[in-house]
């Protein structure tokens, strides 16, 4: 199937909204647990980066979509099988480890992501993309910095990192997979070519893994699914929650 | 609970400068913890700079802070309170000069 | 209020005839209205009253993150979720900056967070009450910050420098935090009839436990004179208790809803709201850690600084190598 231009920008909207959208949600659950006040300031911060990124992606994509739908609709009242998230960002956190793994294994990505979507063709792309592309910058250079200092730290710090960069590459990969969507996006220079972009992910995750002297896993097959909505089970537990109460009160202001 | 007791090398308090907006001096807004100087300036950045209020943090080790002592203030402070000609207001202008 | 039951060593206030020539010399500085700064000579128990009062203002600041955190996750809209976020982390910060004023007092944050998960420290009994519905946020928010707001104002002005620049910054930021409050409520009680029931239900469940964060009845305080000769409390528990009911009422009748005390009239005598009586039992029985969450929310805390023990480990342990690759370079 061919999408047109418009459908495109759409689909485009809607997979970088429900990626923050769906990271900011498991960010939040740290709030007044984190591991240190300045951590749980810090990553309250970041939360709220992404969930404000998520409104104006969503925002879009329901003006584009041309229904009607606000960005609370299609936060809320959206059910799993229609979420277009990566695998990454829905897993839980059995610890902070795997928080800090999960987020950089994103932000590495989507700092870049956002800083070439900045060029794009389509001109509300590029203006939403410009609003995000700093404080992901900013993500990246923390998350890059706790990997290194968490890596090399204790022995502990760095087997716990260690365990979730194992745990956590296998869904690192589906960002770089570019399926029909992505590539008519980056043939109409709506969106950046994803193995081009994939390329330069990796020789920068490689040195940070490397100053944080964790190895990368070598053939691990790539967990894949979520731009076409086919999601691990944790994602059902995190809308549930999410949604309970647009679910519970239909058509209700808040 | 184990952690509590766990602490055996809590991370150390630095003192947070920042300068709220070009052309002005930093000035101290509070402290916080962290591991070392690099983290402390990304902390104070996340704590004390929620709401827009800087545009450049220095963060200075709490122990690095030599202070007078409160003790020796008469001797440090006094002694300057009694050269009023220091100050402008002591000498008198005519009205006819305008201002000077 | 978030430090209800602040002992002072001495349950009688100190008299010139007690005090030695340097405690006077310390009491005329409280009185001509001079800030007491950390290097200041200052009495022993003036010390330890400060840092059981900040202490507990900072522990209430923190484990008050989690009866609102609970529903940040569960927010109906993309941004009550990022208000509820912003002002739950305002909490956190809070905590910090008063921890970092007591530290200057010569306890370490550490120390302090390891007699709040042990249960020696106290922290304020409102938060033991369980956040039930999305309403609870906006009834916190109104009355439990509203309540904070009218203690915490005057607290910016209070004889130790280093706290009451804390409460400068505190209470500029939690201006907002009382009307997101209100503006949940006000929302609710405009909406459907599920809605204005879960707010009147919140505010049935919130208002008691509310009064309470003032303190004990002044007749029953007695710690509270010497605090106020030292410039560490200026108003009484029942003064601002009376000051929040009068306020309180109003805004309750814009809304719409019934505050749970039949016994509440107005006093054209008095111009104040005359009140139920307070169940008072019910307070202490919180305080002694009885409250219906008491367990759930210092387990969080637990919880939270035993699993994080790693991180802050491992992130010393990296400076530290790095100090010394410096060194040997």
């Amino acid at each position: 199937m061919v999408l047109a231009d418009p459908a495109l920008v759409g689909v485009l909207g809607l997979r970088m909204g429900d990626n923050a959208l769906i990271l900011g949600q498991r960010l939040s659950e740290w709030c007044g647990h984190a591991p240190v006040l300045e951590e749980d300031i810090a990553t309250a911060n970041i939360a709220l980066d992404l969930i404000g990124q998520a409104s104006n992606w969503l925002k879009l994509a329901g003006e584009v979509e041309g229904g009607g739908r606000s960005a609370d609709d299609l936060a809320f009242l959206r059910d799993a099988r229609e979420f277009t998230n990566v695998l990454l960002v829905e897993q839980p956190d059995p610890d902070f480890a795997h928080t800090l793994m999960r987020q950089y294994l994103f932000d590495s990505w989507h700092a870049e992501m956002l800083d070439r979507l900045v060029d794009s063709t389509e001109a509300r792309i590029a203006e939403v993309a410009a609003k995000s592309a700093k404080e992901a910058a900013y993500h990246r250079r923390r998350s890059a910095d706790l990997i290194v200092r968490l890596g090399d730290g204790s022995e502990e710090s760095h087997a716990r990192m260690q365990a979730a960069l194992d745990a956590l590459y296998p869904f690192a990969g589906e960002l770089d997979q570019p399926d029909d969507c992505d590539k008519a996006l980056a043939a109409a220079a709506i969106a950046p070519d994803l193995g081009e972009l994939a390329g330069e992910v990796a020789s920068a995750r490689t040195i940070v893994f490397g100053r944080a002297g964790l190895s990368v896993p070598t053939d691990v097959p790539v967990r894949s699914g979520g731009k076409s909505g086919l999601h691990s089970e944790a994602l059902g537990y995190l809308l549930a929650e999410m949604q309970i109460l647009q679910r519970s009160h239909p058509g209700a202001k808040w | 609970m184990s952690g509590a007791s766990s602490s055996a090398s809590p991370w150390p308090l630095w003192e947070v400068f920042i300068r709220g907006q070009a052309g002005i001096s930093h000035r101290h807004v509070g402290s916080l913890h962290a591991a070392d100087a690099e983290t402390a300036l990304c902390n104070a950045r996340d704590v004390y700079t929620r709401r827009g209020e800087g545009v450049s943090i220095w963060v200075v080790p709490s122990a690095a802070i030599l202070a007078t002592d409160p003790d020796d203030h008469d001797q440090l402070f006094d002694a300057a309170q009694s050269k009023i000609y220091r100050h402008p207001s002591f000498f008198e202008v005519p009205e006819e000069i305008g201002h000077m | 209020m978030y430090a209800q039951e602040v002992k002072t060593p001495s349950s009688r206030l100190r008299s010139r005839s007690d005090m030695c020539e340097q405690e006077c010399a310390f009491q005329d500085k409280l009185d001509a209205g001079t800030k007491i700064e950390p290097k200041d000579w200052m009495p022993d128990a003036y010390r330890k009253t400060l840092v059981r009062q900040i202490s507990q203002h900072a522990h209430s600041e923190i484990v008050g993150q989690l009866p609102e955190g609970n529903w940040i996750t569960r927010a109906p809209t993309l941004e009550r979720k990022a208000i509820l976020l912003a002002k739950v982390q305002d909490e956190a910060g809070h905590g910090l900056y008063l921890y970092c004023a007591a530290e200057t007092l010569g306890v370490s944050r550490d120390d302090m967070t390891a007699d709040l998960l042990s249960g020696r420290a106290k922290y304020s009994s409102i938060f033991n009450y369980p956040t039930l519905t999305w309403a609870d946020v906006g009834a916190i928010g109104w009355l439990v910050d509203g309540a904070a707001i009218m203690n915490q104002v005057p607290l910016q002005r209070c004889s130790y420098g280093p706290y009451a620049r804390a409460m400068v910054r505190v209470c500029k930021e939690e201006s907002f935090h009382q009307r997101q409050g209100f503006d949940i409520m006000r929302v609710l009680a405009n909406g459907t009839e599920a809605q204005r029931a879960m707010a009147q239900d919140a505010l049935d469940r919130w208002w008691w436990p509310s009064l309470m964060m003032f303190g004990p009845p002044d007749d029953a305080s007695v710690h509270s004179a010497q605090s106020m000769a030292w410039g560490i409390k200026q108003d009484s528990n029942d003064e601002l208790r009376q000051k929040f009911v009068d306020q309180t009422v109003p805004q309750s009748d814009f809304l719409g809803l019934k505050i749970p005390d039949p016994d509440l009239i107005w006093n054209d005598d008095e111009q104040h709201y005359d009140f139920g009586a307070i169940d008072w039992h019910e307070f202490y029985d919180v305080i002694a850690g009885n409250g219906p969450c008491n367990a759930e929310r210092l387990g969080a805390r637990c919880n939270a600084w035993s699993e994080g023990a790693w991180y802050r480990e491992g992130l010393k342990a990296h400076s530290d190598k790095q100090r010394l690759d410096r060194k040997a370079a």
